[in-house]
This record gives C-alpha cells, sequence and structure tokens, in this order.
C-alpha cells in the first residue's frame, strides 16, 4: 500500500509536466490546427528562464574573504547580499519562484513573436510541413540555449524552505517510510491551479467561449464575423505562456539543459495522441495517467518480471492506443482520422 | 432478362434520422437505370452502401448473386462495380493520362502487383486504352496535362473516362452531368448512349431530367428514403405519385 | 508530362555511373576528394534515396528510420564478429535483418496514415533506442557500443594474426578508396534499383496512393500492401546504408538511433527534393559536405578566413560565424531546414528549375526584345 501510494505521488509531478506540456500542444493543434515540434522548445525556455534569472541575482563581485584571516582570500559575493544582506540572500533563495514573474511575458512574446512570425504562414500548409518547420525551428531554439549556457545541465535549487521532503507518511497514517519531496508536492499543486486557470479562463470568458467554438467548427465561427485568427495568435501566447511555466517550476526537479525540450516534446505528443488530438480533458488526464504509469513501470519489483518496460511503457502505452482507439481516451470524432 | 444488381430490404439511419428504408431494387443487365427523387431523398447514400463506402443497417446488395455487404471498395471494384463521383475524386498531383492508366492498371493488376521492375514506358496496351478513352472524352488535347489543374467539367470527364477504362459490368454514375454546360452535357449523353449499346449495365443518379429521359430504360423515384415508384420513362412520366412528391405537381 | 522511354533510363544510368566513379576526381577541387568523406555522400545518398522511396512516393512521413540505420549496423558488426571480417555477408544480412524489423514496425504503423503515423514511427524509434540502451545490452554493448574484440569467434576466417583484423572484400582491404568504390557500387545499385521504381507501375500506383488514397481504394487497389511494399524497401536501404557505416567503422551505437537521425535523412530529402530522382543525393551531399566544412571550422580558421576585413569588423564577423561552426554547425542545420521548408518545399532540384526557367524566360524576352526592335527599325 504504501509502495503504491509512494508510486502513485512519483509519478504525479512528473505526470503534470506532461499534462502541462501537451495541454498547450493540444490547444493548439485543436484551434489553429497546427502540429507544433517546436512546443517542447517552449518548456525547456521556460526552465532556462529561472536558469537566467538565477544567474541575474548571482551577479557576483569579488569580495575579500573576512574568515580566513592568515592570508589574503577572495570569495564571490553576489551584489544582492552586499547591497540588501540577509534579504539579499533571500532573495537569491527564492530564484526560482520568483523567475515565474518573468518567465510570463517573456514566454508570452516569445509566443506571439512565434505565431506572428512563423506558424501563421503554415495554417494552410501540410501537417508534413509543420512538423518539419517546427522541428527546423526546435533545433535552432535549443541550439541557441546551448551557446549561451553550454551542454551542461545546470542545477537550479528549490527555496532552502521547501528542499526537504513532507512526511506525509505520518501526515496520512501510513508510517514514516513515505515521504514527499516539498517541491514535488508544490509542483504538482502548481500545474493543477495552472490547468485548472486555463480551464476556468476557456469555460467563462466570452473569449475562452470563442476559442472552443473555434476549435469545434473554425469555419463557422469565422464566417459570424468574428476575427478568429486574432485571438488564436492569443491562444497560441497562452499555450507558450503555460509550456514556460510548466519549464520553470521543473528546473529545480530536474536540472535544465539544452536537448530537455525534445526529451519531453516526443512524451508529450505521445501523451497528446493517448488523450485524443483536440481535446483538452485528454490531454491533462493521459498526461497524469502516463507519468504515474511511468513510475510504475520503475519500480523494481516491475522490473523484475519485465526487463527495460519502463523504458518503453508510453511508446507501449501510445502505440496500442493509436491502433485500438485513434481517438484516443476522449478524442473527438474525425480528427486527423482520414 | 438476368439481374446483375440485387437491391433487398436495405435500411441505412444515421442517427435518429431514416436515411434509407427498406429499399428494393433490382438492375437488369445491360439496361440503364436512373434513380431520381428530390435532394435528401437518399440517392446518394443508396450508392454509397452500394459500393462499400457505408454499411447498411439491414438488408443485402447482391451483385452477381454475391452479397457485397462488408466487402472492401477495391473488392467490390475488381467485382465489376465501378462508381463514378459526384464531386471529381481523381489524383490531382497526376497528369490526365496517368489518371487513366491507374484504373486501367488496376483492372490488370488486380489488387495488389508488385511490378516495381516493369516500365511504365513498355505499357503500350494500358496507354493505348487510356488514351482511346480520353479521345471519346475530348481531353485527348489535355492528356499532359496535370489533373489538378483542370476545369472542374474536364474533371467530371476525366472521373468518366477513369471508370469506364476498367470496362466495368456495371456503372453507378452519381450526376455524371452536374455543373456542365448544355454542350458538355449533350457530349456526354451521347457517349453514354454509345456506351449503352455496347451492353455496360449503369445506374445513374440525375437531376437533370433532360439526361434521365434521353438514357433511361427504367427509372425509380426516391423520396424520403423510399422507393415510391418504378417503372419505363413513360409510366415515370404519368405517374400522379411521383408528380406529387417530387415534382411538387407539376407536368412533367 | 512525358512518360520517360526506357533508352533515356540507360543514359541517365551510364552518367550516373561515370559521375560517381569519377567523384574522386572531380570533388578533389573543392577538398573533398578523400575517402572517408566520399563514403559518406555515397553512404548517406543511399539512405535518403531509400526514405524517398517511401515519402517521396507515397507521402507519409517517417520519423523513426534511423532504427533501420542502427539494425543495420548491429548486423554488419555482429557479422563480422561472428563469421567473418568479408563485408559481403555482413551487408547482406544487415538488408535482411532491417528488412524484417521493417515489416514489423511497417505492419503496425502503416495501420495509421498522417501525423498519427509518424507519431507511430516516432514511438517505435523511441522503444529501440531506449531499448539498445538498457535491456538489449548484451547485444548492443550498451553505451559503448558494439565494437571488434580480439575474443570474437569468427568463424570462417579462422585464428586472426596480430590486433584486430580490418574488413575486407574476399581478402581486398576495405579501407581508403577500395571502400569508397565499395560504397560507390552499392550506391549505384540503389540508385538504379530507385529509378526502376520510379519509373516503374508499381510507382505510379505509389504516386497515386499519395496523391489521393481514398480513390485509390475505390480504383480497385488494396493500398496497404503497397505502402508496407515501399516502407520495407525504404528500410532496407536504411538498412544497407547502416552496414556501410560499419564497413567504414567497425562500431555500432544506439545514438544512430536516436530521432534526430532519423530528423537528419528528412532534411536530406526535402532540401534536395522530396519525391526526385536525384534531390535526396545532392540534400545527402550537400549537409554531409557542410557538416564537414562547417564542423571542423574553429575561430582561428574564421580569422584567417575574413584576415581581408578591417579588425573591428573582422572580430565582429568571426564572433557571429563563430556561432554556426564548429559545435554551432546543429544551429546551421535548424536554420537550413527553416529555410528550405519556407522558402524552398520543392528542394535544391525545385530550386534549379526555377533558375532554369527564370533564365529562359530572360533569354526568350531579351530575343524577343531584339526581334521587335529589328521590326521597328524596318
Amino acid at each position: 500500500m504504501d509502495a503504491i501510494l509512494l508510486q502513485i505521488l512519483n509519478g504525479l509531478d512528473k505526470g503534470g509536466a506532461y499534462a502541462l506540456i501537451a495541454l498547450g500542444l493540444t490547444l493548439v493543434f485543436g484551434t489553429l490546427g497546427v502540429v507544433n515540434f517546436a512546443h517542447g522548445a517552449l518548456f525547456m525556455l521556460g526552465a532556462f528562464c529561472a536558469v537566467t534569472v538565477q544567474k541575474i541575482l548571482t551577479i557576483s563581485m569579488k569580495v575579500k574573504d573576512e574568515s580566513i584571516t592568515f592570508f589574503d582570500a577572495y570569495k564571490e559575493q553576489p551584489y544582492l547580499e552586499i547591497w540588501f544582506g540577509d534579504f539579499g540572500t533571500a532573495i537569491i533563495d527564492w530564484s526560482v519562484p520568483i523567475s515565474i514573474l518573468l518567465a510570463m511575458p517573456i514566454m508570452l512574446l516569445i509566443g506571439l513573436a512565434m505565431e506572428r512570425g512563423l506558424i501563421r504562414h503554415f495554417y494552410k500548409r501540410s501537417h508534413a510541413e509543420q512538423i518539419l518547420v517546427t522541428f527546423g525551428l526546435a533545433i535552432v531554439l535549443q541550439e541557441i540555449v546551448k551557446s549561451f549556457f553550454g551542454a551542461n545541465p545546470i542545477p537550479s535549487p528549490a527555496p532552502g524552505i521547501v528542499s526537504g521532503s513532507a512526511p506525509i507518511g505520518v501526515l496520512l497514517g501510513l508510517g514514516e517510510s513515505v515521504v514527499y519531496p516539498w517541491w514535488r508536492m508544490i509542483y504538482l499543486l502548481f500545474s493543477g491551479a495552472v490547468i485548472f486557470a486555463v480551464f476556468a479562463f476557456l469555460q467563462f470568458t466570452t473569449f475562452g467561449m470563442v476559442v472552443r467554438a473555434g476549435m469545434h467548427d473554425r469555419e463557422t465561427v469565422g464566417l459570424l464575423g468574428i476575427d478568429v485568427e486574432h485571438r488564436f495568435t492569443i491562444v497560441f501566447g497562452i499555450a507558450a505562456v503555460v509550456a514556460g511555466l510548466a519549464g520553470v517550476m521543473y528546473a529545480p526537479i530536474l536540472p535544465p539543459d539544452y536537448h530537455m525540450g525534445m526529451d519531453f516534446l516526443v512524451l508529450s505528443f505521445v501523451v497528446v495522441v493517448v488523450g485524443g488530438m483536440g481535446s483538452l480533458g485528454g490531454a491533462v488526464a493521459a498526461g497524469f495517467l502516463l507519468g504515474i504509469l511511468q513510475s510504475f513501470a520503475s519500480m523494481n519489483e516491475v522490473k523484475a518480471i519485465i526487463p527495460g518496460i519502463d523504458q518503453i511503457i508510453i511508446y507501449l502505452v501510445a502505440v496500442i492506443i493509436i491502433l485500438v482507439r485513434p481517438r484516443g481516451l476522449m478524442g473527438r470524432k474525425g480528427v486527423m482520422e482520414d | 432478362m438476368s439481374i446483375v444488381l440485387s437491391i433487398k430490404n436495405v435500411d441505412k439511419t444515421f442517427g435518429g434520422l431514416h436515411a434509407l428504408g427498406d429499399i428494393n431494387l433490382d438492375i437488369e443487365e445491360g439496361k440503364t437505370h436512373a434513380i431520381i427523387g428530390p435532394n435528401g431523398a437518399g440517392k446518394s447514400t443508396l450508392l454509397n452502401c452500394c459500393i462499400g463506402r457505408l454499411i447498411p443497417d439491414s438488408g443485402t446488395v447482391e451483385f452477381d448473386g454475391k452479397n457485397m455487404i462488408g466487402m472492401q471498395p477495391h473488392e467490390i471494384n475488381h467485382a465489376g462495380m465501378v462508381r463514378v463521383f459526384q464531386t471529381p475524386e481523381i489524383f490531382p498531383d497526376l497528369s490526365v493520362l496517368q489518371n487513366v492508366m491507374i484504373p486501367a492498371l488496376a483492372k490488370r493488376d488486380g489488387t495488389f502487383k508488385f511490378n516495381a521492375f516493369g516500365s511504365l514506358a513498355a505499357e503500350k496496351g494500358i496507354e493505348a486504352d487510356a488514351v482511346h478513352i480520353l479521345e471519346d472524352m475530348g481531353l485527348k488535347a489535355h492528356i499532359h496535362k496535370h489533373a489538378g489543374s483542370m476545369s472542374r467539367g474536364d474533371k467530371r470527364r476525366l472521373e468518366l473516362a477513369m471508370g469506364l477504362v476498367q470496362h466495368p459490368r456495371l456503372l453507378l454514375l452519381d450526376e455524371p452531368t452536374a455543373g456542365m454546360a448544355r454542350h458538355d452535357t449533350n457530349r456526354t449523353i451521347d457517349l453514354l448512349k454509345r456506351i449503352k449499346e455496347r451492353g455496360m449495365t449503369k445506374i445513374i443518379i440525375e437531376h437533370d431530367m433532360h439526361v434521365v429521359f434521353s438514357l433511361a430504360d427504367r427509372i425509380s423515384v426516391l423520396a424520403q428514403g423510399r422507393i415510391i415508384a418504378s417503372g419505363t420513362p413513360d409510366e415515370i412520366r404519368g405517374n400522379p405519385k411521383v408528380q406529387e412528391a417530387y415534382l411538387g405537381g407539376a407536368e412533367l | 508530362m512525358i512518360v520517360p522511354s526506357i533508352r533515356n533510363d540507360w543514359v541517365i544510368m551510364a552518367i550516373f555511373t561515370a559521375v560517381v566513379l569519377t567523384a574522386p576526381l572531380w570533388l578533389t577541387p573543392v577538398g573533398a576528394g578523400y575517402p572517408d568523406l566520399l563514403q559518406k555522400f555515397a553512404i548517406f545518398g543511399i539512405f535518403a534515396i531509400g526514405f524517398n522511396i517511401l515519402f517521396g512516393l507515397t507521402g507519409y512521413l517517417s520519423f523513426g528510420h534511423a532504427v533501420f540505420l542502427g539494425v543495420g549496423s548491429y548486423t554488419a558488426v555482429w557479422s563480422f564478429k561472428l563469421l567473418t571480417m568479408n563485408v559481403l555477408p555482413a551487408v547482406i544480412f544487415a538488408t535482411l535483418l532491417a528488412g524484417v524489423f521493417a515489416v514489423v514496425i511497417g505492419y503496425v504503423s502503416l495501420r495509421r496514415s498522417g501525423i498519427y503515423f509518424s507519431i507511430l514511427t516516432l514511438a517505435f524509434a523511441q522503444m529501440s533506442y531506449n531499448m539498445a540502451y538498457s535491456v538489449l545490452t548484451p547485444i548492443t554493448n550498451g553505451e559503448t557500443g558494439l565494437q571488434l574484440t580480439m575474443n570474437d569467434p569468427r568463424i570462417l576466417d579462422g585464428p586472426a594474426g596480430q590486433g584486430l583484423p580490418s574488413t575486407t572484400l574476399f581478402g581486398l582491404d576495405m579501407s581508403g578508396y577500395a571502400g569508397f568504390y565499395f560504397c560507390a557500387v552499392m550506391l549505384i545499385i540503389a540508385f538504379f534499383i530507385s529509378l526502376r521504381i520510379f519509373r516503374s507501375p508499381f510507382g505510379l500506383k505509389l504516386l497515386a496512393i499519395k496523391s489521393n488514397q481514398t480513390r485509390m481504394k475505390y480504383t480497385g487497389f488494396n493500398t496497404r500492401p503497397y505502402l508496407l511494399t515501399a516502407f520495407v524497401i525504404s528500410g532496407m536501404y536504411a538498412g544497407l546504408a547502416g552496414s556501410l557505416m560499419a564497413i567504414t567503422d567497425p562500431l555500432a551505437g544506439a545514438e544512430r538511433m536516436q530521432w534526430t537521425a532519423s530528423g537528419e535523412v528528412v532534411l536530406m530529402t526535402i532540401l534536395g527534393g522530396t519525391g526526385t530522382l536525384l534531390g535526396p543525393l545532392f540534400g545527402a551531399g550537400i549537409i554531409k559536405y557542410f557538416e564537414n566544412i562547417f564542423s571542423a571550422m574553429n575561430d582561428g580558421r574564421l580569422h584567417e578566413i575574413f584576415s581581408f576585413l578591417p579588425d573591428w569588423l573582422e572580430n565582429i564577423v568571426v564572433a557571429i560565424t563563430g556561432e554556426f561552426v564548429g559545435d554551432g554547425w546543429h544551429l546551421t542545420l535548424g536554420l537550413l531546414f527553416m529555410i528550405v521548408v519556407i522558402f524552398l518545399p520543392g528542394g535544391v532540384v525545385e530550386g534549379i528549375r526555377r533558375a532554369n526557367g527564370f533564365l529562359r524566360r530572360l533569354v526568350q524576352s531579351s530575343g524577343t526584345n531584339t526581334a521587335t526592335l529589328a521590326a521597328e527599325k524596318e
């Protein structure tokens, strides 16, 4: 029982990341009809927003190290600490949450620029061409990041106060063996909140209503004289922000490197397909489902029965779903079918 | 007279809508059988049930005594039942000649043949067949054109050529002259008459009464998913029920 | 569009053969006339030509063709380890086994079309890649990669002499130009088969499937076996290419199966011209040529190149171009990818055709101009 709960918890935070990326991917697909292979790169850019903020906050000057007295030693000390003392240290400690403030406008801008500059011209072209051009864009983005930040993963720690683990086993009366890192729990709650916000936005605003109508039947909405394209640009921006936020918050869990976007992209596509192309609820459900499934497959007991299952489980599920139920778990009829 | 196609008790509903109800129809060998009826009467649905695009809820479609229900489209094609589509379903990226060579190859090669080392340039027989049909259709001048770049009327005729080149036992024509200019329509009627002389059986769905009465040996009238009358053109012309349902009482 | 004659095809083959076999001569002036690079041209040319048989003729975009490349390499190295250093069995086994893999993956993936097909092939590629790194380590030797050792049985070769043996063709050492000519002959055969397929009724049917698959079904064709055949043929081409890589360097690693490798062959094909006979070969050549130049370049070399500029400008230019060479080659590749898809979806071949048409029109219009002038004078 403990082990099962633990695996579910372990799967949830990864599932949260899958769900957030897949949500944007399927939103863009459902509204703009574009298959965006650069969506993973947006996740990666988000994570590097956290890295950038951390780097900026820790810009340092050389100061004399007072703790060493018998010769002149120097150490790097961030300006923030020099100027603000303990408050500065606290700001640096909280760099990941702070970077959300930077990430939101930046990701929005990147998203709008991408849609205006590139994606827009590919609405009418074939899915193959959309895949190819966004694949090229993904390579370009990740190589730019690589040339700025290098090829190695950059650790971006969570604030010290939440760096430990929550003794949720004790809280739930399951024994002390069940612990769950605070940050992962925060990530889970955070992704839940973002998902909720996106759904609420689409459900309760006029803007969201038009977008949903557009997803359902673009031509008719266009005929009503509503400027759908303009709204779709904003939808793309929202998808970029969501992917970026997923990336920012994921930085303490997985030290960002330049190719993390590609890794997550392939998985997120699988998530979208399993959930059903163009289905928002499906993407979220499939994201969490596959996250948990993957975490179960990584259990030693499971691996002992089927070696290597943890490496392929998600793809295997995708293959089976596409063959048995091409619409995915919650996909609408007729989306992308021949 | 032998029966080529026999449709028995075919029913089809979409959601709650009764598209076809208890259709019974026999098509005689060598005859041209027209199916007419107002829009939404179920004419295209009936054709789709015959060629395997739709599967009826119940009933059988027997071609040459064999039930076609549940067979794949390509199997039905090889049984000898070929459909000419209403909206041109051509190969837009191929040349006009190639468009007609493809069905000719299908007739010869069957559903699958791996002839990757034969040369297309050596397929003189297939090419001659295709050119001949295209000549008949008045498309000779276009044979090296991109099929996708042709006018709609030309596409319709190409579509017809693609059906004819297979020399099917039964040709199903879905409004073969829709969207054609008057002189093209007449030309198509002439062509279809000539085919008739060769003994090809046809089912025609048509709105144009001029076309129907110049070609059909028998006419069935479909209204709201049911056959309300069947008979020779003269019988149909004089049938008050038909005039009521289809023509709103106007004289034919 | 004119139906090509059989005699024309033989002329094309003769020219192609001559051009490939003399490549060491005419590629020397551009600095590509050495065996290693020439061999790469041939190998990736085969890979891209094969990929084009699937993507170019049927329009099915596979994102998993690198699997077959990897399978080919692993098989070849195993053939070297277990049987003999002779390259012929390696090539044959690799091509066949890649074909078997293609039958399995193709059979499943082709049950869907469009983007679903792409994702299915991608899923299979990722599965193969992950498994090659983990559970299949006994076969693939995991991260280290599969290589020759002194303890390999090599039952057909008998006891080995000193050091690791090299690959041979019945005793002829496959290093240097011999290796290139072996790959070149394979390329010529591969191109010949591709040419025949393009000119065959089978090829026309594949094109028709690309153009309108539904219509194909109502025309009496069972399209799935056609697609599967094309998929398997292109998979076997990839297997052949993979085995040739192992001949050059008897080492096989899982990274050869990564989906970025699948992406590379897609790029080669579209860069050259999807669905054209020679395009994919051009694409492979261009990419491998520039990869060779660009990735070997560094700032020092750039300074030499731009030394004619004033110092301050030189530094700026070097700083900018430096991002695109060396490790930055992938950035150039990504940009190239985008530029081709955006501006030249028909690839290089289409570009040449357009330029040709433009020139012809230019010549014609200037011709008519002179004619009008002459007429006016009279």
